[in-house]
């Protein structure tokens, strides 16, 4: 029976190793509802500051702020956002991949590219490669604002002084539980959506100038929309952890069935020969 | 009649609806926003944001700033979750910095364990004397 033991021995490693994946899955499963919900939470403020923005761009054309003066591309700016923590299948790979090649694309046409980093993975995986300008760290699966401002700030004041021309958010985009998409989105230079049925000819009361609430309305927007980034990142790693959870728990599934039958044919070896040996002897006895 | 409020965080819508007068703290005083108010942009100021509906009780919500933007018919409240200075988000920008040369530093020459940790040691002490000198004062 020493074969059979050990086998027993595998079995339930597995059963435990099983054990772990199912209640991963289950707990990502429900914080994937709640990422998706902030997802959600964090879609109004977006909108409407886009809203503002467009009326803005309407009613005083004649000023324009910076990160909304489309430049000559000499330097690009890239904000990273990976996960914390693995075990969640290719979702950081297949986004380090499409970021690696957007910065071969500008690299060929001299354009040298600076990262800001979100996320430990992005950090290890990039550091090796690269100088990071500023990362942030271990947001959990709730991040705040709050959070974000100053590596954002870094890469804003770069665009600012000139040393990024344009500045690009690279992320995961949520499309389902299955499917998630990494995705570039140009941040700076902001381009206003004009869609509106305002009158022609009107121009708001500023308190207090222009300059200074534009430049506050497009630092909370670039703000808002990395912080959209970063959410629905969360709702991506959810979804593929309990993707890779789910697909490592039926892989535990079938080798345990395998396990099982090595197990019983190991039994069923030893009582045969248990038996045979029985038999033999009783026939020598005889 | 009536005038459409939507009051926002980046976190989270807080309230959309219809209302017969806003109240909100902006930059230079309080204003009141009824319908058909000409367009204004104004920052704002800590403080309550009160809607007012006919035939119904107030809704007030507390706001740490924000940007306010009235159109005639359009009331939005951008408000922020946390509060806004310029020096606090220099500080958040230095730290994010310092963050990834630190690890850029430690990436490039792997400081042994020990000495590391004996260093930290050390720093742990200073501050915690500094601390009791400052307590005794």
């Amino acid at each position: 029976m020493a074969g059979a033991k050990e086998v027993k021995g595998k079995i339930k490693s597995v059963e435990n190793t099983q054990k772990i994946t199912k209640a991963m899955e289950m707990v990502a499963a429900s914080k994937m509802r709640k990422a998706q919900e902030r997802v959600e939470a964090a879609r109004p403020y977006a909108e409407k500051i886009r809203r503002t923005i467009g009326h803005l761009s309407e009613a005083n054309p004649d000023f324009e702020h910076p990160f909304m003066v489309e430049r000559e591309v000499n330097r690009v700016g890239m904000i990273v956002i990976s996960t914390d923590r693995g075990l969640c299948g290719g979702l950081n790979i297949n986004l380090f991949r499409q970021v690696l090649a957007e910065m071969r694309h500008w690299e060929e046409r001299n354009v040298p590219v600076e990262l800001v980093v979100i996320g430990r993975k992005a950090a290890s995986f990039f550091r090796r490669l690269t100088d990071i300008k500023a990362e942030v760290l271990d947001l959990g699966d709730r991040p705040h604002i709050d959070d974000l401002i100053g590596t954002i700030k870094v890469m804003l004041d770069d665009y600012r002084e000139g040393n990024a021309d344009r500045l690009f958010l690279m992320g995961n985009r949520f499309v389902n539980t299955m499917t998630q998409k990494p995705e570039s989105q140009q941040l700076l230079p902001v381009q206003p959506a004009d869609d509106d049925d305002l009158p022609d000819h009107w121009d708001y009361i500023y308190e207090p100038e222009p300059a200074e609430l534009l430049e506050d309305i497009l630092v909370r927007y670039v703000e808002a929309q990395v912080y959209q980034g970063v959410v629905e990142n969360v709702a991506c790693e959810m979804a593929a952890r309990m993707v890779a959870m789910k697909s490592a728990s039926d892989n535990a599934g079938d080798i345990i069935d395998d396990l099982q039958l090595e197990y019983n044919k190991q039994r069923q070896a030893a009582i045969t020969q248990e038996l045979s040996e029985i038999v033999a002897g009783a026939a020598a006895v005889s | 009649m009536k005038i459409h409020v939507d009051v926002v965080s980046a976190e989270g819508e807080i309230y959309s609806g219809s209302a017969s007068m806003v109240f909100v703290a902006a930059e230079l005083g309080e204003v009141g926003i009824a319908p058909r108010h000409a367009p204004l942009l104004t920052r704002m100021r800590p403080g309550q944001v009160r809607v007012q509906q006919e035939g119904q009780d107030e809704v007030t919500f507390f706001v740490s700033g924000g940007v306010l933007e009235v159109q005639p018919h359009l009331v939005t409240v951008l408000a922020d979750t946390v509060e806004r200075a310029a020096d606090i988000d220099e500080a958040e920008a230095e730290k994010a910095k310092k963050r990834a040369e630190e690890a850029m530093a430690e990436a490039h020459d792997r400081v042994d364990m020990a000495r590391a940790q004996a260093e930290l040691a050390e720093a742990a002490a200073r501050l915690s004397i500094v601390q009791k000198l400052r307590s005794g004062h």
